[in-house]
């Protein structure tokens, strides 16, 4: 309930921050179309284009409310955004191609395949890193310079690469949300599996412990509390991965899709409400995450 | 590679073997011959890592011998198959090209990662740290902020950089909003899991002691939550350089690391646009390096940072 409560009162602020920026953000298109209109605008003398927001908005109260109504907004208002996002869920059919569910789930399935196979990959190269000498010392400075490569640089070429091999469709945009979800989960899983600390790798050692048991017994359920925070940013980076994949290959449709749709044809509207698609997408990947980290760990006795 | 070999006779081995895969390849001699030369020069740098880590002198050399293993049969194999530099460019015309501008990439790595990477990095990093902070002290932020805040962060930035270019303009600011944007979020989530990372009788007996909550937070759960803090600097050493260079394709003065990408992209100048991803593989590992070196000092009492 308090819970309850304080979310609320924090989207109330920032509903009326977004409603105050609103015709901060909108005015000069407004003012300069009361001006084309030949309806009286109040414009400074050294023009519309160097005039300040403020300045125009305190001359020209009366344009106020057309900001919130614009068709291309450089801000759209909270109600517009909403309307679009509702419009495009529940009003349309979930195989057309204006359906925002339909964009998603094509989002949604690269992004759950490209999370399980970099999940895989860095739990294995994590296990590998710690158990192996070799690998420690020489995989770890490459996986952190494999992460600086921009991928916008390099999707297109893995795209074209894979096509020319023959593998088209979900398998490209797996690859780069993989190549993008690995990483956290190396890094957290690499100091999870090495945060025992020596008086119980010790103990263990006592009871004559194989190094197959120290892993199973002490070393994973170690990792498990380090390995979950990992996994949350693994997979918001994986959903970010399938929808930079989809950018560069004229993807018909998935969210990517529809955001550099919006950003071509200037449709600011589409973009907020594909981007709230997006984050709305990720927020359940995350929570359910979250959900399996509160359950295992629970079933463990480690939640304190 | 049993230990009777030894490092130094493989090593010797390895250099002869890639020197004569190079040589075959220059030459222009039948292509499988040099790549088979190359694996087999791979094969013994790899045995010879495999015994220079078990015999505990690691340092810098595994990671090279690892790079040159795959540079050489990068090099061997691009040039050996004729492979069309529009799809891959031998290693050997990346360096060609490396060398020949390097001006235009400084200027690039000034723009890109100094100017906009950096600042934002800070931006961000800094404010994620303080709403964990402050979140942890007003029980009321914890419930009402942070699921309201994973909801936004989790939107994909790909899609908040043609706004954010919209609204702080084409140049470094721009930029560095995104990143901070992209930073803001692990650098929370992190936080807050860290500062949760005490245990119960520690608590107690700061609590024995009748410290306040300010002591507390300074001489205990701070400290302790030292290493998921630097877990969270750590990642986001990489996503401010990605976040930076992919703000530049929603538009950019004719400088920055994006910008050249994807302007050379354009014009299949393929061994201009790997330049410029090794500069930034460059920067983003030295970026990584400094902070490591950095929760090396810091959380030197840590069990991960035992040198076994």
């Amino acid at each position: 309930m308090r819970t309850a409560l304080s979310i609320s009162l924090v989207l109330g602020v920032i509903y009326v921050l977004w409603m105050a920026a609103v015709p901060v953000m909108n005015i000069k298109w407004e003012v300069a179309q009361a001006q084309r209109a030949g309806v009286a605008a109040v414009i400074p003398e050294t023009g519309i284009r160097t005039a300040g927001n403020w300045e125009l908005l305190v001359a020209n109260p009366g344009v106020i409310p057309g900001t919130y109504a614009q068709e291309k907004p450089r801000l759209p208002a909270p109600a517009q955004v909403f309307s679009e996002l509702w419009d495009t869920t529940a009003n349309k059919k979930i195989t057309s191609k204006r359906s925002l569910i339909y964009h998603a789930q094509v989002t949604l399935s690269a992004t759950l395949l490209g999370f399980g196979m970099g999940t895989l990959l860095g739990i294995v190269l994590a296990v590998g890193i710690v158990h192996m000498k070799v690998l420690d010392a020489s995989v770890m400075p490459w996986a952190i310079a494999s992460q600086t490569i921009p991928i916008l640089a390099i999707a297109p070429m893995i795209i074209v690469v894979m096509n020319s091999v023959g593998i088209t469709g979900l398998v490209p945009k797996a690859i780069i949300s993989a190549y993008l979800s690995f990483f956290p989960v190396v890094v957290g899983m690499v100091k999870g599996l090495r945060s025992p600390d020596a008086m119980q790798l010790d103990l263990l050692r006592t009871y004559s412990a194989g190094p197959g048991q120290v892993f199973w017994k002490l070393r994973l359920p170690a990792a498990l509390p380090f390995l979950f925070p990992s996994l949350k940013i693994g997979i918001a980076a994986a959903l970010v991965g399938a929808i930079i994949a989809e950018l560069p290959t004229g993807a018909q449709g998935g969210l990517g899709a529809r955001l550099l749709a919006g950003s071509y044809y200037g449709q600011t509207i589409q973009i907020w409400s594909a981007l709230f698609g997006a984050a709305i997408v990720a927020a359940m990947l995350v929570g359910a995450i979250g959900l399996l980290q509160s359950l295992l760990l629970r079933g463990m006795g480690m939640v304190r | 590679m049993t230990g009777a070999s030894g490092p130094i006779p493989t090593a010797i081995g390895a250099i002869v073997l890639s020197v004569l895969a190079l040589l075959l390849v220059y030459a222009g001699v039948e292509r499988f011959s040099a790549f088979g030369v190359a694996l087999l020069a791979a094969m013994a740098l790899t045995a010879t890592t495999w015994h220079w880590t078990n015999m505990g002198r690691a340092g810098v050399l595994p990671p090279l011998a690892l790079g040159a293993v795959i540079l050489l049969l990068w090099e061997v194999g691009t040039r050996a198959y004729a492979v069309p530099g529009i799809i891959l460019p031998s290693v050997s015309a990346i360096a060609v090209r490396f060398v020949s501008s390097g001006d235009i990439l400084w200027q690039d790595f000034l723009q890109t990662f100094v100017k906009g990477a950096l600042s934002g990095y800070f931006i961000g990093c800094g404010v994620g740290f303080l709403v964990a902070v402050a979140s942890d002290r007003l029980p009321f932020l914890q419930r009402g902020l942070l699921p309201v805040g994973n909801f936004l962060a989790a939107m994909p930035i790909i899609g908040t950089a043609p706004i954010l270019v919209m609204w702080f303009g084409f140049d470094w600011q721009s930029k560095a909003a995104v990143v901070a944007l992209m930073c803001f979020f692990p650098m929370l989530v992190n936080t807050v899991q860290g500062l949760r990372a005490t245990e119960a009788m520690q608590r107690d007996l700061m609590r024995t002691y009748a410290a306040s909550y300010t002591q507390a937070l300074v001489k205990l759960r701070l400290p302790a939550a030292a290493p998921f803090v630097f877990n969270g600097l750590k990642i986001c050493t990489t996503l401010a350089l990605i976040g930076a260079i992919v703000a530049e394709f929603f538009g950019s003065p004719i400088v920055g690391m994006g910008f050249r990408i994807s302007t050379e992209v354009g014009r299949l100048a393929l061994d201009m646009v790997w330049a410029e991803i090794v500069v930034a593989a460059l920067a983003g590992s030295a970026f990584y390096g400094v902070v490591t070196l950095l929760e090396r000092a810091v959380t030197f009492w840590h069990p991960s940072q035992r040198r076994v």
